[in-house]
């Protein structure tokens, strides 16, 4: 860096202090990029790639400035907001690889991202909205200012001629305004329609268009009102909320995909001549031989060609302690190598894997949920008979008290846009809107529209183990058999390894130097001279008996062996989120694949009185369903892969951001970081949510008591609707902005 | 009240030209990247210090 007369990224940087330190990763593999080049036709390249470690606006300047400055770069395009970079350059005169190297050096890890899911219709619907909002909005200034030399033309004398060409410039200007940004709320509307079915976008296309409609026949014949306004006002404020609704949702999208992709890990192949290639995971076929290095997760399922190693099966099936692996074992996809290379001979792909398995599982137990219906669109289901009905008995009270059937038609359509459901249809998405806002700064991604509604109604919380209340690394146990001689001498040797009992045993001793010349066994343990540390049998201690827990045994030649154990510890805040959620009246459940010992000693710790081990990912959609068939509205969190079926049937579920990508892709919101505080802030959040909904609710429905008898009397006039609509409005978004504040633990 | 007649279409013409300049804005990429936008202005440029050949050790 200093090299590049970039110091300055030091003055500039704005560090958070909780942010972890940027580490280069020795494991990331080296990715071949070509698949997800594009190359455009005026002889230019491009690349997307989603970065992880972006701290602060001067890590932007130093990865744009560090690229700016390698030749044949055209642009090098940080996106702050979704943290991806946009790599674009002449394809004769630089090297993918080489760009992609520079930023590596500077200690951001990057990978590739696949620009047509990144540039998804998410995007593209977001972007509609955003012009729709923009065609509204000047349509509603440019009326309202109209209208208001109207209402004082009423009070003053401005004479019929002056009122009409207001009226026809007005309509000059809302109709093409409405027909265009209308479309948001007419399309879904008529989907609905023409399923049998009502929501929210049926009661506001028809308010807005009668009152289009009404306005242009009043204009025509010279009358002295119009609803212009009203209904290009209406359009705007629906139209704002529905795009802010939208766009914090695909945000959090947006950050779960990075997540996710920086995840990624391609295939290392072995060609018959004994060549390596690195190809995509989709590309492997069953008879392929794979090469699987020390700490990389296994991507097939198959059966081990070469190489000793041991295997850590968490994800697939709950297990804590890694077991060991010979030429011959079957290994499944999702679980990871740690000690020793391996080659692995595919024996099935696709449908015959237990992935594949699993996310059958995953695809039956889909259905439930796409059956929830929205708050807002039950809502609405009553609402729009009640509304149409009311306008109706006006239109038959008026004709029947002899006034004509034009003006009762008037007072009809007068009630139907003055209850046009404004505020009802901006109660709920402005709440959802700052509630999402406020769990995103806390590192929660809600993904699901109806997440937050179902998290409300949630009485149940069945947690995963290994993973989710446990951090997934054990932690050594200071049982006193030991003395701190023994440990450091043990962790000299434990520095070199990967495993993660040997990880953990120098995490316990802060400087643990790794001594030189260790050898790795295997399966088995490291060697130093005649110096062993590993299994029971490998330290010769005797025959295996049914340990515990997982345990390391130390032999030194001339001493008695030491036996090291662990303890897979929980999250720092495991039994505090526990206890507080009982105290809030939560039923709280461990369901764990793990053996059964094990998932019981962890809820005794933890105080949970409901507990099952050994559960096998369909045991675990089974009680779910048991939970739900007994009345309980469940809320799941899991991160293995042998939790996703339980997470999809679960009334609502979460998963941590280090889950296994098919777990989160099943869960309705993401947390990151290393505490399960989240789990308690989106309960809360919902709860918080589901209150203010229903006031804000309550508030519209007020108003509409109000204004309901004012429009069947015929006392409505525009002006009084324009001041009604925009009161409302205004009410319950600021009622909703009160999420965003209030204690946050 | 013809002064009108030249005021409304004054002052829908330029809402129109802010409408448009909106839409151009929207299309050409600017709202893409707000967080990024806020704090880039902040970076001047500095011509690099020392020799430009220098890049090649980071």
């Amino acid at each position: 860096m200093r090299g590049l007369g970039l110091e300055s990224y030091y003055r500039r940087r704005v560090l958070d202090p909780a942010a972890r330190a940027i580490r280069p990763d020795g494991l990331s593999p080296r990715f071949d990029f070509t698949s997800y080049v594009t190359t455009l036709p005026d002889g230019t390249s491009s690349l997307t790639l989603a970065i992880d470690g972006l701290h602060c606006a001067a890590c932007v300047w130093l990865i744009e400035s560090v690229l700016s400055r390698l030749p044949g770069v055209v642009s090098g395009r940080v996106n702050m907001t979704t943290r991806r970079l946009r790599l674009l350059w002449r394809t004769s005169e630089a090297d993918p690889q080489e760009l992609v190297a520079r930023i590596v050096a500077l200690g951001y890890r990057l990978t590739p991202f696949d620009e047509a899911a990144a540039d998804d219709e998410g995007e593209a619907r977001l972007r509609g909205l955003l012009r729709a909002m923009a065609v509204a909005g000047f349509a509603a200034g440019n009326v309202m200012l109209l209208s208001v030399s109207v209402w004082a033309g009423h009070a003053q004398d401005m004479g019929p001629a002056t009122r009409d060409l207001m009226h026809w410039i007005s309509a000059l200007i809302a109709v093409p305004a409405i027909a265009y940004a209308g479309q948001p709320f007419f399309r879904p509307a008529i989907a609905a329609l023409s399923a049998g079915r009502v929501n929210m976008d049926v009661p506001i296309s028809l308010a807005v268009i009668l009152a289009t409609g009404m306005s242009l026949l009043q204009t025509a014949t010279s009358q002295p009102h119009a609803w212009f306004d009203s209904a290009i006002t209406l359009l705007f404020f629906l139209l704002a909320g529905r795009y802010l609704d939208a766009r914090s949702r695909g945000r959090a999208r947006g950050v779960a995909a990075n997540l996710l992709a920086l995840r990624v890990r391609a295939v290392t192949a072995v060609e018959a001549g004994g060549g390596m290639r690195v190809i995509a995971p989709t590309d492997v076929k069953a008879g392929m031989t794979v090469m699987v290095a020390a700490g990389e997760r296994i991507p097939v399922d198959g059966a081990i060609a070469s190489g000793t190693s041991d295997i850590d099966t968490a994800a697939i099936t709950g297990e804590s302690i890694p077991c060991p692996a010979r030429p011959g074992d079957r290994v499944m996809a999702g679980t990871v190598n740690l000690t020793g290379p391996l080659r692995i001979t595919v024996d099935s792909v696709g449908e015959n894997t237990t992935l594949a398995e699993i996310l059958r599982l995953v695809e039956t137990a889909e259905q439930g949920r796409a059956r929830y219906v929205a708050l807002a669109d039950r809502v609405a289901r009553l609402y729009a008979p009640a509304v149409h009905s009311l306008a109706l008995v006006a239109f038959v009270g008026w004709l029947l008290s002899g006034v004509g059937w034009q003006a009762s038609l008037l007072v009809a359509i007068a009630v139907l846009i003055i209850t046009c459901p404004c505020a009802l249809a901006l109660a709920v998405p402005a709440v959802q809107v700052a509630a999402a806002g406020r769990l995103l700064q806390g590192g929660v991604l809600v993904k699901s529209a109806t997440a937050l509604e179902r998290l409300a109604e949630a009485d149940t919380v069945v947690f995963d183990k290994t993973g989710t209340l446990t951090e997934g690394h054990p932690v050594l146990l200071r049982d006193g058999n030991w003395s701190e001689d023994d440990l450091a001498e043990a962790a000299a040797l434990a520095a070199a390894s990967r495993h993660p009992l040997a990880r953990a045993l120098a995490a316990a001793t802060p400087g643990a130097r790794p001594a030189e010349a260790v050898e790795e066994i295997p399966g088995s343990g490291l060697r130093l001279g005649a110096v062993r540390l590993g299994s029971r049998d490998w330290c010769c201690a005797g025959p295996a008996e049914e340990a515990d827990g997982p345990e390391l045994w130390f032999a030194r030649p001339g001493m008695p062996v030491l036996r090291f154990a662990f303890r897979n510890e929980p999250r720092r805040d495991a039994g505090e989120v526990v206890a507080a959620l009982q105290r809030m009246g939560y039923r709280v459940e461990l369901l764990s694949g793990d053996r059964p010992a094990v998932a019981g000693a962890m809820a005794g710790r933890l105080g949970i009185a409901y507990w099952r081990g050994g559960c096998t990912p369909a045991a675990k959609a089974a009680r779910l369903r048991q939970l739900a068939a007994a009345g309980h509205r469940v809320c799941m969190v899991g991160d293995g892969l042998n939790d996703a079926p339980a997470l999809r049937l679960a009334h609502v579920s979460l998963s941590p951001a280090e889950a296994m990508e098919i777990a989160q892709n099943a869960a309705d919101a993401v947390f990151q970081g290393d505490r399960l505080h989240p789990v308690l802030e989106l309960l809360t959040v919902a709860r918080r949510a589901r209150r203010l909904v229903l006031q804000n609710l309550g508030l519209a429905f007020a108003y509409n008591a109000v204004t309901i008898p004012l429009a069947m009397a015929g006392l409505v006039t525009p002006l009084i609707a324009a001041l009604a609509m925009s009161g409302s409005s205004i009410l319950v978004v600021g009622n909703a902005l009160r999420l965003g504040r209030g204690p946050r633990r | 009240m013809s002064v009108l007649l030249y005021l409304i279409p004054i002052a829908v013409g330029l809402g129109l030209l802010g409408l448009v300049a909106f839409l151009w804005a929207l299309k050409s990429g600017q709202f893409d990247d707000m967080d990024g936008a806020a704090s880039r202005i902040l970076f001047d440029d500095d011509p690099p210090e020392g020799d430009k050949d220098k890049t090649d050790n980071p």
